[in-house]
């Protein structure tokens, strides 16, 4: 009879854990959490600690080997060096020119595919602004390099329609300007703008699909004219959709390495020092120092990004 | 040449687990102090990191296979990590984990400084004696009268230019690096490009070399602060000339066919592969002579498999190996027996990738802080740094 006495201790064993665990719902919660939260903590956060503190180590300045003792000298190096400068101040700009014309392109898209497009037509417009994620990112960019290029569509298509004055005109521009649209910041723009775009389109179609028809009609009945109820209602209650959608071009550009490693005049923007720091020198202390200004840029955007709302339109 | 000599290696998952448990034990092995005495049997596999296409198995063209004859005589699987950059090179030996490298000349003596490679026993080595003499002691892997690797390979970087534009060809590194106008009456502005790395700044010293003899520049790789001066302010002046530099062989070929660029320091591999697609370029070494590369195996202080690495050292000097490789690579045999009687190099070979050209290369090596100059040298960290802000524009 070992079997029948052996059954109902099984059973009672269960029967008190489960119990033990209602009577404890502190230890139940620790149980459940915990593994995420170890994840979070020691993958996630714990790299990024590993990562800061590699930038207080030193290279030996011939030889490449990284030494692994305090030191500030990769810190001074890092701000006395005016280029590194240059380059964070390159990306910055590059950054926020790039969200600027994506919510100035995406607004509009995403307002008429809000508000006038048919179920139809707007399944078609997500469908147009998903697509392009669907295919490799490379092979879009290596396109435009050859859409962009001196001998490339967009001056054929300008010269067909005599206006390659216009492009020579870009192209003369000081700073942005370049031999061709391929080698120049304006393609570098180009590019970025259009392939982040669908990541501001998305927030801002999210945003606008919550402001209630019954708003815009009061707006309507107490008097106010389209342009005032734009103003007025439209616009603010969209508002954080566009900052959301800013959060991810903008950080998005700021640690790309490879368009501006393809489209461009080989000026080197902060992706690319940190990955010819890191995986071409092997000068991991510079990398971490590197990495660590779009952290503090994105930390400082985040706060204000929460302030103005962002996080409840996502 | 074939395009298949930029492909990546795939990182074959076993191979990768190899890779990383050994990364793990290399920080347990310590580094051996005295070279090898004698080669014992082999440990069944060799870890090495080359050159994409340095190290054939076949797998890309059947007829050009180094590898597979070597690992069923000697059992020595050989596994291969590809690096793209001397630096990439040097960061994967820092990490450790590998026999060998096939180290370029600037970054060979950095390997040597960094105690990550060990000094190699030549009499462990009979074939050491049938490579060409001028390389048996080359500074870029000799130090202090120790060996520290094998010779495997040399070439070096053409100035590459449009034939439509260039009637004849251009005598000088000049239209890379200067305004002129060009043979077409159009100036060079945005038309020539310049290669993406350091190193590119030795190139402006050669030049500077032959054209400003009052610098007294006499080794482009050993510049003192105003020759060093002379040759970022010419770069900075070539800055406003380049409309890309280069660093992807497959992209400058698109920018020879696309971009309008008509002269630039290159690769035989690029003017090959443009003028296996008939475009008009073509390439020359200027009067004032060219950079080069020398590349060196070299074997890592702790490598868990030294039989395994005598044994491919040994088997990488032979005559089949160097001249299949130099016709795979566009590159030069170290050994010259190699030129001859190679059916796919053939007899001509050599001279096409310019084996003759040798006395007029200046063959790359890591600047270092110490040299003939009594006042001492720009190392080569400086070269990095300064050659970024460069390309910033700076």
């Amino acid at each position: 009879m070992t079997t029948a006495a052996a059954l109902p201790r099984e059973d009672s064993f269960l029967q008190r854990l489960s119990t033990s665990l209602y009577l404890r719902p502190r230890l139940l919660l620790l149980m459940l959490l915990g593994p995420p939260l170890l994840w979070l903590g020691v993958i996630y956060l714990g790299s990024l600690f590993a990562l800061l503190a590699q930038s207080f180590f030193a290279v030996d300045e011939f030889s490449g080997v990284v030494v692994q003792e305090f030191s500030l000298a990769n810190w001074t190096g890092f701000v006395t060096n005016p280029a590194n400068g240059d380059i964070v101040l390159r990306t910055f700009l590059m950054a926020l020119v790039v969200t600027i014309a994506a919510a100035l392109i995406a607004f509009p898209v995403a307002y008429y595919m809000v508000r006038f497009a048919g179920i139809r037509t707007k399944a078609v417009m997500y469908l147009g602004v998903m697509l392009p994620l669907w295919s490799s990112y490379l092979v879009r960019v290596y396109s435009w390099k050859l859409i962009l290029a001196k001998e490339g569509i967009v001056s054929w298509v300008m010269a067909q329609l005599h206006l390659t004055w216009l492009l020579d005109a870009a192209l003369a521009t000081p700073v942005v300007g370049g031999p061709s649209l391929s080698t120049s910041y304006i393609g570098t723009f180009l590019v970025f703008t259009y392939i982040w775009l669908p990541f501001m389109i998305l927030p801002v179609v999210a945003a606008l699909e919550r402001v209630p028809g019954s708003v815009i009609e009061a707006s309507g009945d107490l008097g106010a004219d389209p342009g005032q109820t734009f103003r007025k209602v439209i616009f603010p209650l969209a508002f954080p959709g566009v900052v959301a959608g800013s959060i991810f071009t903008f950080s998005l550009t700021l640690g790309d390495y490879i368009i501006p490693g393809i489209i461009g005049s080989s000026t080197p923007f902060l992706g690319q020092a940190v990955y010819s720091q890191q995986g071409v020198a092997g000068n991991i202390p510079l990398a971490a120092a590197f990495t660590v200004v779009p952290i503090v840029i994105m930390g400082i955007y985040l706060t204000l990004a929460k302030r103005l709302g962002a996080f409840d339109a996502l | 040449m074939t395009m298949s000599v930029l492909r990546q290696q795939p990182c074959i998952s076993s191979l990768c687990v190899i890779a990383i448990a050994a990364a793990f034990g290399a920080v347990a092995g310590a580094a051996s102090a005295a070279p090898l005495q004698k080669v014992g049997k082999g440990e069944g596999a060799v870890d090495i990191v080359a050159w994409p296409g340095y190290i054939e198995r076949g797998e890309s063209d059947k007829a050009y296979d180094w590898v597979t004859g070597f690992e069923k005589k000697t059992g020595c699987k050989v596994n291969v990590k590809t690096a793209g950059t001397s630096d990439e090179m040097v960061a994967l030996m820092n990490e450790g984990g590998f026999d060998l490298v096939t180290a370029s000349g600037d970054a060979s003596l950095r390997l040597v400084a960094g105690k990550r490679v060990q000094e190699v026993n030549i009499a462990l080595i009979p074939s050491y004696g049938k490579i060409d003499p001028r390389l048996q002691k080359s500074p870029w892997h000799t130090v202090d009268g120790k060996h520290y690797g094998v010779p495997y390979q040399w070439g070096y970087n053409v100035l590459a230019y449009n034939t439509t534009v260039f009637k004849t060809p251009p005598k000088s590194w000049k239209v890379v690096f200067e305004e002129m106008t060009l043979p077409d009456g159009k100036s060079n502005k945005g038309r020539v490009q310049a290669f993406d790395g350091p190193i590119y700044i030795a190139d402006a010293a050669l030049y500077l070399k032959a054209v400003k003899p009052e610098l007294g520049i006499k080794d482009p790789y050993q510049l003192n602060e105003d020759q060093y001066k002379a040759a970022l302010e010419l770069l900075r002046g070539q800055r406003k000339l380049v409309s890309r530099y280069w660093h992807d062989a497959m992209m400058q070929v698109d920018d020879f066919k696309n971009e309008g660029v008509v002269a630039s320091s290159s690769w035989g591999f690029q003017v090959n592969l443009l003028q296996g697609e008939k475009k008009p370029i073509a390439s020359v070494v200027p009067a004032e002579g060219a950079t080069g590369w020398a590349d060196t195996t070299m074997l890592h202080a702790a490598a868990k498999h030294p039989n395994c690495a005598y044994l491919w050292m040994e088997h990488s000097l032979n005559n089949k190996l160097q001249g299949d490789l130099a016709a795979w690579f566009g590159s030069n045999p170290s050994v010259p027996a190699a030129c001859k009687g190679n059916a796919l190099l053939t007899d001509t070979g050599c001279a096409t990738n310019g084996t003759n050209e040798f006395d007029r290369i200046s063959f790359w090596k890591t600047p270092t802080a110490k040299c003939a100059d009594p006042k001492g040298c720009v190392p080569y960290y400086r070269w990095v740094s300064d050659y970024i802000a460069i390309l910033g524009g700076r």
